[in-house]
Parts: structure tokens; sequence; C-alpha cells
């Protein structure tokens, strides 16, 4: 099995041994590739039946429950050692809130999302004066769950403003790959970001 | 008569059982020295013993969970929709056992069994029997069957407080816990629902101070009112209004005190065909049992210790529309075994059944429950093969 490649190079950045949360964990695909290769132990949120059902086919810990609603009542402060949000946080209703809560759970969360001042979003919206919709972002603006999407720049602004450091930063193209323009334009050509943040 | 038994059930099933001559201290103080249990299985154990499945039943269940006694039994047993061959409690693949709870009145132990030695029958002076007490004789069960550990300890509602029960007081025979509707205590408005419903039997003139069998009757209007009670709890308002609406049964006002509306007309009827077949003091003692269950109370109130107690990978359902054991409840209880840093997946049902969707073969349910199944089969076959090779 070949892992996306955004969940790959979030595997490199998590200790073995580690208990994560994984928030949005869809059908619990990296939950079970840290546990089969890591020795990672955790729970998956998710809030979409089919996905729950395949990672309890997977046997990969799952809650239903709704992100919206916040995670604090479900966990404990700092009981995990990292938490991970894969291209979830664009579709949380209070992202800024949900930060926040994470990085009271977890000293360590890994955050990813797919990057609205992409060039070609840039261009549909500058020059065609269309919503933009991109291979990571194909729904049209009717129909999106992705209400909140911002820009590498937007997120780091956040970072700021709410305490939070950054460790890491990475940006791939939609193929998750990590190319050499990406590397020197980052914001504009990055399609995926990928943030290792602390409150520490 | 069902006019052929479907392909995916048991069949038919007969009745076993079994005596216990070693006593059994109850919470309550006294001692029973001996009881019966009466159980069904279903399925075949395996060579090694590790596929047995333990089904515990909720307040009005009993030992029949499945097939049928005879070809004349109008309908099976009450979880016929989750167990029999290729269902989601498969009998292809477990040895499943169901016991009649110690205070029923289908064959186990209880106040309509006659107290040994004697002609009398146990009737109001049946002790009270507590969670705690009924998972130590399933143990015993456990033990006379042959059976080293349970692969997995399963139940709704009141069922579903026993296997929580199983999962801190014997957390090295339980390898899964699924605990489906329950909760880990009642709310005060569940108590109260309880209570009403007890009165409604105590202060039958029938009833007789709970002798009513000596006296050669039953407090018929009691267990009735607490039955019709019940059912307005174990459903929810959208499922009362697509079942009956307003709909009347003979089509117009009677201006009178009797049936006008169709939903008045199941009340009674549920209520009457089960004072045929339930015993009154054993309604007193369930309820009595769902009350008092607090596993957290052996653990200074702290629900969170007494799960760290449990070594079994837990599976908790709730349904949206169940009031009597709201989602809410099964919340709290997964938050409690995620802070116990227990293994556990919660899945919340969309359903409009009420508290008895448990009993409902909602197809999103049957899916995250027999997917959990289908992993612990995997892992019994796992386990028998590792020992058939070695």
């Amino acid at each position: 099995m070949t892992l996306r490649a955004d969940l790959a190079l979030i595997s490199e950045w998590i200790k073995a041994d580690s208990r994560i949360l994984d928030l949005g964990c869809g059908d619990g695909t990296l939950l079970r590739h840290l546990r089969d290769t890591m020795n990672v132990s955790g729970y998956g949120i998710e809030i979409e039946h089919t996905d729950i059902v395949k990672c309890i086919e997977s046997d990969v810990n799952v809650i239903q429950t709704d992100l919206d609603e916040g995670i604090n009542d479900y966990f404990d402060a700092d009981s995990f050692d990292y938490v991970v949000m894969t291209q979830a946080i664009q579709a949380i209703k209070r992202p800024e809130k949900l930060l926040d809560e994470i990085l009271r759970v977890s000293s360590d969360a890994i955050i990813t999302f797919p990057n609205m001042g992409h060039w070609s979003s840039r261009l549909q919206l500058g020059l065609g004066g269309h919503m933009p919709v991109t291979k990571s972002l194909p729904h049209s603006w009717y129909n999106t769950p992705n209400i909140h999407l911002c820009t590498l720049k937007d997120f780091e602004d956040l970072c700021i403003e709410l305490g939070i450091r950054i460790i890491k930063r990475r940006v791939v193209d939609s193929q998750h790959r990590h190319r050499w323009l990406s590397k020197i334009f980052p914001s504009l050509f990055g399609e995926i970001a990928i943030y290792h943040i602390t409150k520490k | 008569m069902p006019e052929a038994i479907a392909e995916n059930s048991i069949g038919i099933v007969k009745p076993q059982l079994h005596h216990f001559d070693e006593a059994l201290q109850l919470d309550c103080g006294k001692t029973l020295e001996q009881y019966d249990l009466i159980i069904e299985t279903y399925g075949s154990l395996n060579a090694d013993a590790s596929n047995a499945i333990l089904i515990c039943h909720a307040l009005s269940g009993d030992h029949h969970a499945a097939g049928y006694h005879s070809m004349d039994d109008k309908k099976p047993g009450w979880w016929e929709s989750a167990i029999g061959p290729g269902k989601t409690i498969d009998t292809n693949k477990f040895f499943v056992v169901s016991s009649n709870n110690l205070g029923g009145c289908k064959g186990s132990t209880g106040p309509t069994t006659k107290i040994p030695g004697t002609d009398t029958f146990y009737g109001p002076d049946f002790p009270i029997v507590t969670v705690k007490d009924w998972v130590r004789s399933q143990q015993r069960l456990m033990q006379k069957l042959g059976i080293p550990k349970w692969t997995a300890v399963i139940g709704g509602s009141l069922g579903g407080m026993q296997v929580l029960q199983w999962s801190i007081d014997y957390p090295e025979l339980i390898d899964h816990a699924i605990v489906i509707a329950a909760a880990a205590k009642l709310t005060a408005q569940n108590i109260a629902f309880n209570e009403v419903a007890r009165q409604a039997i105590m202060t039958d003139p029938e009833f007789h101070e709970g002798h009513y069998l000596a006296n050669n009757t039953k407090p018929k209007g009691g267990v009735m009112l607490a039955r019709m009670l019940g059912h307005i709890t174990y459903l929810s308002d959208d499922a009362m209004r697509e079942k009956f609406g307003r709909e009347l049964r003979e089509g117009k006002l009677n201006f009178g005190f009797d049936v006008d509306f169709q939903v008045e007309s199941y009340l009674r009827h549920q209520g009457k065909s089960f004072v045929e077949r339930f015993d009154a003091n054993t309604y007193l003692l369930m309820t009595k049992a769902l009350d008092y269950f607090d596993p957290a109370s052996d653990y200074d109130d702290n629900l969170v210790t007494a799960l760290q107690q449990a070594k079994a990978k837990f599976l908790v359902i709730s349904f949206t529309s169940d009031w009597r054991f709201a989602p809410e409840r099964s919340r709290e209880l997964s938050r409690a075994l995620v802070a116990a840093n227990q293994d556990i997946s919660y899945v919340e049902i969309t359903a409009h059944h009420g508290h008895d969707a448990f009993l409902i073969p909602i197809p999103e349910y049957l899916a995250a429950f027999g997917a959990y199944m289908n992993t612990v089969a995997a892992k019994t076959e796992n386990a028998e093969n590792k020992k058939a090779s070695s």
C-alpha cells in the first residue's frame, strides 16, 4: 500500500510509540499506518458514517463526534503526544477556537490544509473573476464544505495572534510532491501546506 | 407460526437448565444457597474455546435471544435480527451464550420459583439482585460451560450495563465489550420513570405486598400500566407519530373514555400481552438493578478509575432519538473510556426509533456493529490457527 504523500510526510515527523489524536481521520489510513509501522496508538475523530465503518474494519479506534463542537469536552489537557488534522481546518466553523483546543490537548500538532494562495487560485479569482476550483479544492462555491480557506500567510498570521510557534513547514503540490518551485515560492506554488506547531 | 423458518435463523433451539449448588453471596448481604440459570446457546464452541460470546439481556428480555422453541412460536427470540448464521453475531463463527438473569421469571431462579425444600414461592422475598450479582452468576456459568474467556460480551440497555460490569470485575475474562444504548448510571429522570412503574405495580390492589401468587392472583393492572409507561419512553416522539399519528381506531371519536386513537389501542395491547408473560416482582427487581447500577461507586465515584480496571476493547453505540438512554450518556461513557486510556470506538446512529432502535436492524447500525464483529472473528480465528500450528 502506498501512503498518500502528505500522510507519509507526517509519519516522518511523528515519533514512534507516541499517542496521537487524528481529527477528521477519514477511513483511518494514517492511524493504521502509524500503528502498524511505528507502534503509535490513539484515536481518530470522524463524523462520516462510511468512514467510521472503515476505521472499525481496520481495527482503528474511532470516535464519532462533530469537530465543530470542539474537543475540550472529550479529551484532557496534554493527553496526547500529537494532534494531527489533515485537510480539515478549512471546513471547521471556528478554526481559531479549535486550534486553541488542539494545543491544549497536546503540546504538538500537525496541521495540513489546501493553500488558497496557490497561483492557479489567484489566477482564477484575480483575472477570471471566479471562485477558484482546483485539484485540491474541487468544489464550487455553493456546495463546498470548505468555508474557511486561507493562504500560508493567513495561517501564519493567525499563529502569531494565537501565540503558536511554527516548528516546521512543508508545502507540496497536489500530487503531494515537494518540488523545487514550491520550495522557492511556497505561497505561490504550494498546493498543500503541512505545519508542525506548538505552544511551548 | 412461522410458515417456514428463515435460512439465516438459528432455527429451533432448546433451552438448558443449569443448577448451581455453591452459595452465591449477593450485594444486598443475603446469600442464595442454590439456584438455577436457564440458558440457550447458539453455534458451537471451537477447539480452543476461544469463540464464546455472552449476550446480556435488558429489563424484559430473557435467555431466548434467537431462533424458535417450536414451529408453533409466533415470534423468534428477542435479538433474532442480530444473532444467527451469517448475521452480525454470526453463529457460524461464534458460540453464543444467552442466559436469563437471576431474579428473572423465565426459568432462572427468581420470585416465581419456589424456595428450595418448601412449597412457597419466593415472591417478594427474593433478594434484590444487582448487575454485579448477575455478572458473578454469569462467571460461574462460564466456568461450568468450560469457557476460559469471552471473546466478547454484548448487551443493550440494562444488558450494556452488565457488559460494563463484566469488563471492570473480570478484566482477564473478556476481550471485547460491546455496550449498546446504555449508560454508566441512570439519571434522576430515568430512576423517576422506574419509580412510577413500581408504584403502578405496588399500588395495584391485587399486589398483596408481592404475595399475589400465594393469593392466586396477579397485579395485572399495575404491570400493564408499568409496561405502557415503559413503551412510551422506549419510543421517540417521531416514531410514535410515524407509527400512529392521530389515527382513530374506528375512524371516529366515540366521546367516551375507551380507546379512540390507535396509539391507545397499541399501548393497551402491549400492556396486556406483557402481563401474560412477565412477573410483577421480577419487574420490580429489574428496575432496582437498573437504578442501583453505578460501577464508579466502588472506585470513589470515579468512573475513569473504574474503567481503568478493564482490559477489553470497547465498542459503544447510541441512537440519536433514544431519550431513555440518550447519546449524551454514551458520550460520557466514551469520554471516561478515553480518559482511562482504553481502546474504544464510539458510534452514534441516526435513527428515529428511540431506545428500541438497538433491537431494530437499522443498516448503519448493523454495518458498524458487523464491521466490529468481523474484527473480533478475525482475532478469534487467528488465535485458533496459531494454536493449531504450534
